[in-house]
């Protein structure tokens, strides 16, 4: 059972922003931003032939600065966010945005994909998510499997919930949250929950986790120290609806249950320098993927506190089907949390990895040299979570 | 007529006399043998078997003719001395035969004379046997006359006593002579027993019976009384014995007038505990209170003593206490036994009134009673040790114990199947465990305080500039004083091992040879090994290790609350603990006790492994911390500054200068306590060198390739390969026992931390000559202390390269310009 070989993909440009395109179910298709000061930024779209492990990109240009982060929405393929530095007069600023992808993006690129003199494409902007109280927009949520019209920016100390309407072409600010406290406060990252009717949601700031009902817009736990350093970044479990999962500059992993803040459930220390990102698998949430700066993609099976603990519990009509030999295999091995696989592809900081929407086994990794790394779950584990 | 013959002639001649004489008796048998071999020879002249020719022949053959002449003459000479002697034995046999016939005929006449005389004496004999039949056929009827009455004279004065026995009775009771009166009855009993159908006997009996009734009355309130000796008693209860009274009813009532007394023992002892409730505060108060008052009733010295001691001292310590009860109860209870034992056991055993199972009975109850009144005894002692918390003096427990269980050995002895004994090792032991405990807890005690005190010596500033960063001339003194760590290292580990040392001396009182208990197998084995070795000193390193640990988990993530240094110094300690102080203090041990290893124990190198661990877990944590404090300090000044917008660069930043001196004084904090270490070999030089290589001839085409429109996968490219062909950088790793390894660990974890953050911004042109300027800076300074130069290279150059890259107008500063901008510092 040999485990396919990564498949690596080459960016000309350093790149930090990496997203799935999440309304894509049947497509393995990645999205990547790049960053450069210099020259027009890109949108890759990375498709990923699975039969015959090839890679099909295109280009579509984001004209309007470098990409931090990108996220595409759950309901419409073509629309995505991104936040992005714009350089004007010696002055950085952060922005937002909505965009559209042109309608026949991958057309041309199957007859000449090594054509250098060909024009990318350009990304159509829908509108900003900015206005003149609030930039320097940090990262862009779509309302999980919403109907896209939903999106909550975080910028500085403020968390503003946006409706898109007109085909997201209009955007209004809804209501809006501020971190209030001592110093310049800034949201570093942030996550919607897709539990409880999508009404909370998890920002990250310094070395604190807040939790917000969007409701009232009121916050509702607040882990203080959640990590010795700052927090990097945040995912929910999607099948627990109180476990949430961060990671942060102290190296470590933390997995929180949020209705008792005070200790982490779980702990890990693997990486060997700051954590990045840290990602559940869409259906089988014991498998965690961390990426560090140490270069390391670290896939974890976290069993004992994932929602099936006891491994994959089999319906009953498979054991009608006279499966009990195999019901004893699986109390025989006792299910313990684990490092599944150290990916060491990267050469350079990790600083984001994915998921694949369509293929629940397979995931994408960005390094900053622009280095995309697809991989697949090893096969052992995946066939003992399924069977 | 001898003389002239030779000597072998005379004896010749004599041997031939006899054989003739010996032919006439017919003697041949004896002398035939010697005969035999002389007479074989036909030539000599004295054997039989002479031949007269052949000897003359042979002498003719042999001799000349004047030896044949002297032959003859000689031969003339012996036939003539042969005659003369044949006649002389002749005459002499005559004479001798003469004399013996007259000698029988005289013989003859003198028998005839004794015959008549003994016939004479026979008949006297015979009137002589019957004159005695005569005379005892007369006598006979007086003599069963005699024998009759003086058996009537008996019995009559056995009825006699049998009437004057009340009164005597009565008179013995007046005088109290009991035994008498006792005994008296006693003869008579059986008597009066068999005679009581004859009414006189009967009332005899009854009044006896009475008066015996009484005299046991009177015995019964004696013995009720108690205030009578020992001696008194027992006699007393003898006499009840004899008198048929239930034994088993004296039994309990000899043991409870006994408890009696053992409980006033017991309360004395009681009283002494008394004054101290258990809870421990009320216990000083009342301590401090009653002290006071004595001390205002009298003036005296004790009370600023008393006040001074920490702990709360009852007014008896426990070696009074327990002579106390030695002396007052223990014996006092042998006393009991003994006397006991010798009324109800030995003298039942003995004494012909026993019926069979009193020994068994008594014995029973007395075992009862021993036991019921030990435990009363232990529980009091128990009380008493429990109460023995001070560690300071363990030689007073110890003796305390020591007679506390030799006085039991005494019980042991009189009672030999008695639980009593092991009952009171195991106080014993179990005092002596208690104590190991509170050594134990007294050593983590002072393992904690004194590390309170180094966090205390380390907390308080010292005004001495300690030498440390100074060769910068920059305020070095801000940090904790590194000058005294290997002082307080060294004190703490000498305080450590010599309150282990001590507190092993106090211990090893409990296996003294003179102490009785020791040579209990408990004592040799299991205490010492298990209670010793492995509760208290492989427990009290094991603290160590896993308090030392708790520092690294505890202080949290920021390392708060744990100045570093101490981290330093507890991991130099535990490095200490694994290659010398261990195996020095568990060898100490083993020699001390003798351990035997018959138990499982923790090997040496298991503890060492802990240590060891302990050690590095410090180390790393010490790292950790250490470069994070460099870290936030390269964070902020990145984070906070708008690089775009920033003047052209005429100084090093503050911050780096900062760093260089916090990272030069954490190296010679470092260097306090840990040695060296290797590094890859340098020139002396390699500073200027390396950087301008690296600087000029390498970074210069990156820059260039990296605002070349046409090319922009090179920059890539060339980072790439040069990534390929080193060595993957762990950040927070490991690092070793030295100085090098760990000045690695704390350089790499800030300089990636740098990298990081100059990722996430955007420069200016002036920014990144800033940047360059610092990175020069930091490679003039920090490459000194780190393993291999090239990881600091490789830092800087990546920092540089990646600030290049967010730069909008990425144009690199001279490198002579940052060099002179670097030297004037």
């Amino acid at each position: 059972m040999e485990d396919d070989a990564p498949v690596i993909y080459g960016l000309e440009f350093q790149a930090r922003a990496l997203t799935a395109q999440t309304a894509e179910t049947d497509a393995i298709r990645f999205l990547v931003g790049t960053q450069s000061l210099k020259f027009d930024n890109q949108i890759h779209i990375i498709d990923f032939d699975d039969e015959n492990n090839i890679i099909n990109k295109n280009v579509l240009l984001h004209q309007a600065g470098e990409i931090w982060h990108i996220a595409a929405s759950p309901a419409d393929k073509a629309v995505l966010t991104s936040c992005y530095n714009k350089t004007s007069d010696s002055r950085v600023v952060s922005c937002a945005a909505v965009w559209r992808m042109p309608s026949n993006w991958d057309s041309e690129s199957h007859e000449s994909p090594d054509d250098s003199a060909h024009n990318p494409q350009t990304l159509e902007l829908l509108c900003h998510l900015d206005d003149s109280a609030h930039r320097n927009a940090a990262c862009v949520l779509w309302e999980p499997m919403g109907d896209g019209k939903r999106v909550i920016s975080l910028a500085d100390n403020h968390a503003l919930l946006w409706d898109l309407q007109e085909s997201s072409t209009q955007a209004t600010v809804s209501s809006t949250a501020t971190l209030e406290g001592k110093g310049q406060l800034k949201f570093t990252s942030g996550k919607w929950s897709p539990h409880h009717n999508c009404s909370q949601l998890a920002t990250a700031n310094d070395t604190t986790i807040r939790g917000w009902d969007l409701r009232t817009m009121s916050q509702i736990y607040c882990i203080e120290n959640a990590h010795g350093q700052l927090v990097r970044d945040l995912d929910f479990n999607p099948n627990r609806q109180y476990y949430l999962a961060s990671c942060g500059d102290d190296c470590k992993v933390k997995f929180w249950d949020v209705r008792n803040v005070q200790e982490p459930v779980k702990v890990l220390e693997e990486h060997s320098h700051w954590v990045w990102s840290v990602r559940y698998n869409h259906s089988h949430d014991q498998l965690v993927l961390t990426a560090s700066s140490d270069s390391r993609l670290i896939l974890s099976n976290m069993v004992s506190i994932s929602s099936e603990p006891f491994g994959h519990l089999v319906d009953d009509e498979e054991l009608s089907e006279g499966e009990d030999n195999h019901q004893e295999d699986k109390s025989k091995e006792p299910l313990k949390d684990s490092v599944v696989s150290t990916y060491e592809e990267h050469e350079d900081s990790v600083y984001a990895a994915e998921w694949s929407s369509a293929d629940p086994w397979l995931f994408a990794s960005l390094s900053y040299d622009g280095r995309l790394v697809i991989n697949r779950v090893p096969r052992a584990l995946k066939y003992r979570i399924l069977l | 007529m001898d003389a002239d013959g030779s000597v072998s002639d005379e004896s010749g001649r004599r041997r031939r006399v006899h054989g003739m004489l010996k032919l006439y008796y017919g003697l041949n048998e004896e002398g035939k043998a010697p005969e035999q071999l002389q007479s074989l020879d036909p030539c000599d002249i004295n054997g039989p078997h002479f031949d007269p020719e052949l000897y003359l022949n042979k002498l003719r053959r042999e001799c000349s003719l004047s030896e044949l002449m002297d032959h003859e003459t000689c031969m003339v000479k012996q036939i003539r001395s042969l005659d003369s002697d044949m006649q002389t034995l002749v005459y002499e046999n005559y004479n001798k035969f003469i004399s013996a016939t007259d000698t029988i005929r005289k013989m003859k006449n003198d028998f005839k004379k004794m015959e008549d005389e003994m016939d004479c004496l026979s008949a006297n004999m015979a009137a002589i046997t019957d004159f005695s039949a005569s005379i005892s056929s007369t006598l006979q009827d007086q003599h069963a006359q005699i024998t009759k009455l003086s058996g009537v004279h008996t019995l009559l004065r056995k009825l006699q006593f049998l009437f004057e026995l009340p009164a005597r009775l009565n008179k013995c009771l007046e005088l109290q002579a009991y035994a008498q009166a006792v005994s008296s009855h006693r003869r008579a009993r059986c008597v009066l027993q068999q005679y009581s159908h004859l009414p006189s006997f009967k009332g005899i009996q009854d009044d006896c019976n009475a008066i015996m009734e009484k005299l046991a009355q009177e015995l019964r309130q004696k013995f009720r009384d108690g205030g009578t000796s020992a001696k008194d008693l027992s006699e007393c209860v003898e006499l009840m014995l004899q008198l048929d009274e239930p034994a088993e009813e004296l039994c309990d009532k000899f043991l409870s007038h006994a408890r009696s007394r053992l409980e006033l023992d017991l309360q004395g002892l009681e009283a002494e505990i008394k004054p101290y409730p258990p809870p421990p505060a009320p216990k000083e108060a009342a301590t401090r209170r009653s002290s006071s008052s004595t001390a205002a009733g009298s003036p005296s010295d004790n009370s600023p003593k008393t006040l001074s001691l920490p702990s709360p001292t009852p007014n008896t310590d426990i070696l009074e206490f327990i002579d106390r009860g030695c002396n007052e109860f223990v014996s006092s209870l042998c006393l009991v036994i003994t006397s006991y034992q010798e009324l109800f056991i030995n003298h039942a055993q003995t004494g012909e009134l026993a019926s069979k199972n009193i020994p068994q009975m008594a014995n029973g109850k007395l075992q009862a009673f021993v036991d019921d009144l030990a435990a009363r005894y232990f529980s009091l002692v128990e009380r008493r040790i429990q109460e023995e918390k001070g560690v300071g003096d363990n030689s007073l427990l110890v003796r305390a114990l020591d007679r506390f269980h030799r006085r039991l050995q005494a019980v042991a002895k009189l009672l030999p199947g008695s639980a009593v004994p092991n009952r009171g090792t195991e106080i014993v032991i179990r005092a002596a465990t208690e104590r190991v405990k509170q050594y134990l807890s007294a050593l983590q005690s002072f393992y904690m305080d004194s590390l309170t005190d180094v966090r205390q010596a380390l907390a308080t500033p010292r005004l001495s500039v300690a030498g440390a960063g100074a060769h910068l001339g920059g305020p070095a003194a801000g940090r904790d004083a590194p000058s005294s760590l290997p002082e307080l290292l060294s004190s703490l580990s000498a305080s450590i091992l010599n309150q282990i040392k001590s507190v092993l001396a106090s211990v090893h009182l409990f296996t003294a040879k003179d102490i009785t208990f020791s040579n209990k197998p408990y004592f040799k084995g299991e205490f010492c090994s298990q209670g010793v070795r492995e509760n208290l000193v492989v427990n009290f390193i094991r603290f160590v290790c896993q308090s030392s640990r708790q520092f690294c988990e505890s202080a949290g993530d920021k390392g708060g609350s744990t100045p570093p240094a101490l981290l330093l110094l507890l991991s130099r300690l535990c490095l200490d603990f694994e290659t010398s102080t261990i195996s020095y203090i568990l060898t100490l041990t083993d020699e001390q006790f003798l351990v035997q290893h018959q138990n499982p124990i923790t090997p040496v190198t298991a503890l060492c492994g802990e240590a060891r661990e302990a050690a590095q877990k410090l180390l790393n944590h010490y790292v950790k911390v250490q470069g994070l404090i460099i870290s936030q300090m390269l964070r902020k000044s990145v984070e906070t500054r708008d690089w775009v917008n920033t003047i052209e660069p005429r100084n090093v930043r503050a911050v780096m200068k900062r760093v260089v001196e916090d990272t030069t004084s954490i190296d010679v904090q470092v260097g306090l306590l840990y040695e060296e270490g290797v590094r890859k070999a340098h020139s002396s030089d390699s500073s200027k060198r390396t950087f301008s290589v690296y600087s000029s001839s390498r970074q210069q085409p990156r820059y260039a390739a990296s605002y070349t429109p046409s090319a922009p996968m090179d920059t890539n490219l060339l980072s790439n390969i040069h990534k390929l062909f080193s060595e993957r950088i762990d950040i927070f790793s490991s690092v070793e026992f030295n100085k090098v390894s760990v000045m690695t660990g704390i350089i790499k974890i800030s300089l990636k931390t740098f990298l990081e953050c100059v990722r996430l911004r955007t420069f200016g042109r002036y920014g990144l000559q800033q940047i360059q300027v610092d990175c020069h800076y930091l490679q003039m300074y920090l490459w000194r202390f780190v393993s291999d130069e090239n990881l600091v290279h490789f830092l800087l150059d990546e920092i540089v390269g990646s600030a290049a890259h967010r730069c909008l107008d990425p144009s690199p500063m001279e490198q002579s310009v940052i060099e002179v901008i670097c030297e004037r510092g």
